[in-house]
């Protein structure tokens, strides 16, 4: 037999680089077109380029912020991806990351009194269960009445969004905030400890690396098997006397509960207290950074880190040299696209 | 039989990771002659029919129809060149009419739609080519054998030549595959080329005119049929001389191969035996996904050694009752019992569990996972079992040395476990399959069709496989259309007619023919009725 465990070791390594090259293609050419769409618009592509390389990475200072934005993508990535793995076509990882800082912030405001100790955990615990019951609407939706999820995830976007706006301007208003739409500051103590002087990056940034080693285990694991095996196909699921309901229930709720500790890591890692752009535009980049990460830990770790890059960088590239953060925008589409093309562009070089 | 060469194939070579399926491959195709193309599993015949389909390139060779050299770059252009194939899963729009599948894509050179004049056209070319057919019936109302007409219609509609059947018969009964040898000879007296591929060389010899067989992706021999038979077929595809195999598997072969030799097979005489049952079903009703009652009041028992033969018509309520004993399909009045407990009540999870192997009809579709390598697929069932996992963590080396059990064991033939279960041949899915439900020494084996687009060889293992379970003790349940394979194996035969059991005989007692007027619905008093007058 060690013939053929060392066959499979030759063959992993194939099959590796055809996993990672289309990857990497999407990726340079979605920087080209970006390039030429800044020549035509009368930018040098290659200044803009220098600006936002040095923008991600320039100084440790831009290096760790690129790690700390690199944090939230991360875990949303691998949230969304365990949905995706299962056929389940989960679009609503912002609203549940909404849930989880929602929940996470009112446990640490209204439990100020008790020890960092003990409110950590539970804020944590806080954030999961609020990810996990926005999502869990979503898959029993569709489990027990076959409501498209890609429908219910994000009218569930939508009612958080909302609901955000209307607790940092009502109930749970800053008193003190000039009346800006945001919550109180939570106890300083409570604040996730930095793992860099002088760096906004803190113990969530560990979290999300413990994350994805409990993905690769959760994908070595029966759980992860029997999830590959609901999302490859319903019918041999049942079939084979898996539960399907519930495994759709069940990889939902694990689903949300990781995009609610991704708020839960914002609230006290970043912002310390709830504001409204909490969010924005996270659930998209979850899931193109899953996508290029071809919903594979150790993928999503590279593509995450890629994207953060590219977003610190092309705020730096704005301010430095004024090119337009949409920019950013566009690469990111054209990424998109060229990952939903590649499966047929591939599949069609293939045969 | 005129000698006008429609297609002809040079050299064609295609190459997939790790394996040559063609290795330059000629094949000439004349009008008016059906053509039969033989091979064990996995021997390349699929492949090199796609490859004139245009759903592969190949990577050498060239290809000619009616003299001319071509590239047949997709199916579109295949069908533009009058080559037309009928797969084995059919590409039918269930809930449309039989002409609108036919006209479904076609441009009718007017905006509108005239399905009128459509189904009229749909109706003549029907029945130039007396296929039986309405073409006003919707598909989901259509059996197996019915879609397989419209498919081969929908071909000769579009103009076809030349008309590629893979495997048509593996999803027929007898009768119906009677029906499609008189069509295809039909077909074939006006003009038409067929490439008939097929594993049983009964109809081989029926159908074809001349044949080619195929042998680890070369070809290896061409004759006309009259000048050979089936035994030198046999040899051919085998690639040896059947008496070198050992003695219980040539004995199979040849038995397969129509040579007429005694299988040896000592059937049991446990009717009267006052063994405890394995599979004691009572009263059983079961319902169809229409809601209709599909199964009403079956009973039986199987002993341990015990092969229990079904023989039925498709669609007598077969599927339904192995989903009732499996657990997929609830039952609505009746029980069934394992040994001494009463499972009725039983989930899929608890009879896998409890070891009850289950061969199912539809490999593509229930038994594998066809994007999921070898190696998941062979622990699809049991991933969860104390061998291929210890705190809810996959043992992948114990799963690696499983695999690799079942693909030496059954001889599937794989570049490597690591491939996709669905670019493997049909046979060695079907292989697969088996390999993985008999690897867990069941008590109850459940196997619908088993045989299904195995070679003869593979055939020949998995009846003796069979056997020797039978031996070991197990019970069998045998569903089968095909009365060669059950009176081969059954100790004791249920005809199976509209859901009910028309009756229980002893092998010794039945004889193909009143068995054959059975399963079409007569009883067993008026069969002797009418020879006793
Ligand atoms: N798409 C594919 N990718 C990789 N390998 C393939 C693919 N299709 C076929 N093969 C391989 O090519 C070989 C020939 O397969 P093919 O399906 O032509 O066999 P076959 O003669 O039709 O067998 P069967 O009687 O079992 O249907 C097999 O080894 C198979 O594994
Ligand atoms: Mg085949």
């Amino acid at each position: 037999m060690t013939a053929i465990s060392e066959q499979i070791r030759h063959i992993k390594w194939r099959a590796i680089w055809r996993q990672v090259y289309p990857a990497a293609l999407s990726l340079i050419l979605a920087l080209v077109i970006g390039g030429l769409l800044l020549l035509v618009s009368g930018r040098d592509p290659i200044a803009a380029y220098q600006s936002l390389l040095s923008g991600a990475f320039g100084s440790s200072n831009r290096f760790t912020e690129t790690l700390v934005k690199m944090t939230p993508f991360l875990i949303l990535a691998i949230s969304v991806s365990i949905s995706f793995r299962c056929g389940i076509w989960n679009i609503g990882a912002e609203g549940q990351l909404i849930l989880g800082a929602v929940a996470s912030t009112w446990v640490a405001l209204s439990f100020s009194f008790l020890p960092p100790l003990i409110i950590l955990p539970l804020t944590m615990i806080a954030g999961i269960i609020g990810g996990a019951l926005w999502s869990g609407i979503a898959g029993v939706l569709k489990a027990y009445f076959n409501a498209n999820e890609v429908i219910t995830t994000s009218m569930l976007n939508f009612i958080a969004v909302y609901l955000l706006a209307f607790l940092v301007n009502g109930p749970l208003k800053d008193p003190e905030g000039f009346n800006f739409p945001q919550s109180a500051l939570i106890d300083s103590s409570f604040e996730l400890p930095r793992l860099l002087e002088g760096s906004r990056l803190n113990i969530a940034f560990i979290v999300a690396l413990i994350l994805v080693v409990a993905a690769i285990m959760y994908w070595r694991s029966t759980v992860g098997f029997r999830t590959e095996i609901v999302g490859a196909s319903r019918r041999v699921a049942r079939h084979i006397g898996l539960n399907v309901n519930w495994t759709i229930v069940l990889v939902t709720l694990i689903s949300g509960g990781l995009a609610g500790l991704a708020g839960w890591g914002e609230i006290f890692g970043l912002h310390f207290r709830l504001i409204e752009a909490i969010a924005i535009g996270m659930g998209s980049l979850a899931v193109v950074v899953a996508l290029l990460g071809e919903l594979h830990p150790i993928g999503m770790v590279v593509s995450a880190f890629l994207f953060a890059a590219l977003v610190v960088g092309g705020n730096a590239m704005e301010r430095s040299a004024g090119v337009p953060f949409a920019l950013v925008d566009v690469i990111q589409g054209v990424i998109i696209l060229l990952i939903l093309a590649r499966s047929y562009i591939f599949r069609a070089r293939a045969s | 039989m005129t000698n006008d060469i429609s297609v002809q194939m040079k050299g064609v070579t295609k190459r997939f990771p790790g394996v040559l399926a063609n290795d330059h491959i000629d094949l000439t195709l004349h009008a008016g002659e059906v053509h039969g193309l033989l091979g064990e599993n996995g021997a390349g015949k699929s492949t090199l029919m796609n490859v004139l389909f245009g759903l592969y390139t190949p990577d050498e060779g060239e290809i000619l129809v009616n003299g001319q050299p071509v590239a047949i770059t997709s199916p579109a252009t295949a069908i533009s060149l009058g080559i037309g194939m009928v797969h084995q899963h059919f590409k039918l729009v269930r809930p449309f009419t039989v002409t609108e599948n036919i006209i479904l894509g076609l441009d009718e050179g007017s905006p509108l739609l005239d399905l009128k004049a459509a189904e009229r056209r749909v109706a003549e070319v029907a029945e130039q080519y007396a296929i039986n057919v309405d073409p006003r019936a919707l598909i989901h109302d259509l059996s197996v054998g019915q879609q397989q007409r419209v498919e081969i219609l929908n071909s000769l509609y579009r103009g076809a030549n030349v008309l590629i059947l893979d495997e048509p018969t593996a999803v027929l009964t007898p009768q119906e595959a009677d029906d499609l040898i008189v069509t295809l000879r039909g077909m074939a007296e006006q003009g038409k080329s067929i490439l008939f591929i097929s594993h049983k060389l009964e109809e081989v010899m029926k159908v074809t005119d001349r044949v080619t067989v195929l042998r680890g992706g070369r070809k290896v021999f061409e004759a006309l049929t009259k000048d050979t038979d089936k035994q030198q077929l046999a040899r051919e595809m085998i690639g040896r001389q059947i008496s070198d195999l050992e003695r219980d598997e040539s004995a199979f072969v040849m038995a397969l191969a129509g040579a007429g030799e005694d299988l040896g097979i000592e059937h049991h005489d446990v009717g009267s035996s006052q063994k405890q049952a394995i599979l004691t079903v009572s009263d059983l009703h079961v319902k169809d996904d229409r809601d209709l009652t599909a199964v009403r009041g079956m009973s039986f028992v199987i002993h341990p050694g015990e092969i229990l033969g079904i023989a039925g018509v498709d669609g007598n309520g077969q599927r339904e009752l192995v989903e009732a004993i499996t657990g997929q399909r609830p039952i609505e009045q009746g029980q069934v019992w394992l040994e001494e407990t009463e499972t009725t009540k039983w989930s899929t999870r608890d009879y896998i569990n409890h070891n009850v192997a289950v061969i199912t009809e539809d490999r593509q579709k229930e038994g594998l996972v066809l994007e999921f390598n070898l190696l998941r697929n062979a622990v699809l069932k049991i991933f969860d079992r104390p061998s291929f996992s210890k705190n809810k963590l996959l043992k992948f080396n114990a799963i690696d040395d499983f695999t690799g059990k079942l693909i030496d064991g059954f001889n599937i033939s794989t570049p490597n476990p690591q491939v996709e279960v669905g670019t493997l041949s049909g046979g060695n899915q079907q292989k697969l399959i088996l390999a993985r439900e008999l690897s867990q020494s069941p008590s109850l084996i459940i196997a619908n069709k088993p045989k299904r687009g195995l070679d003869i060889g593979a055939a020949a293992y998995v009846h003796q496989k069979l056997d020797d379970e039978r031996k070991r003790g197990t019970a069998i349940l045998l569903i089968s259309g095909d009365l060669d394979e059950l009176f081969a194996l059954s100790d004791r035969l249920l005809v199976m007619y509209e859901g009910q059991v028309l009756g229980i005989l002893p092998i010794e007692n039945a004889d193909i023919e009143s068995i054959g007027l059975m399963m079409a619905g007569s009883s067993r008093s008026e069969i002797a009725s009418n020879r006793s007058s």
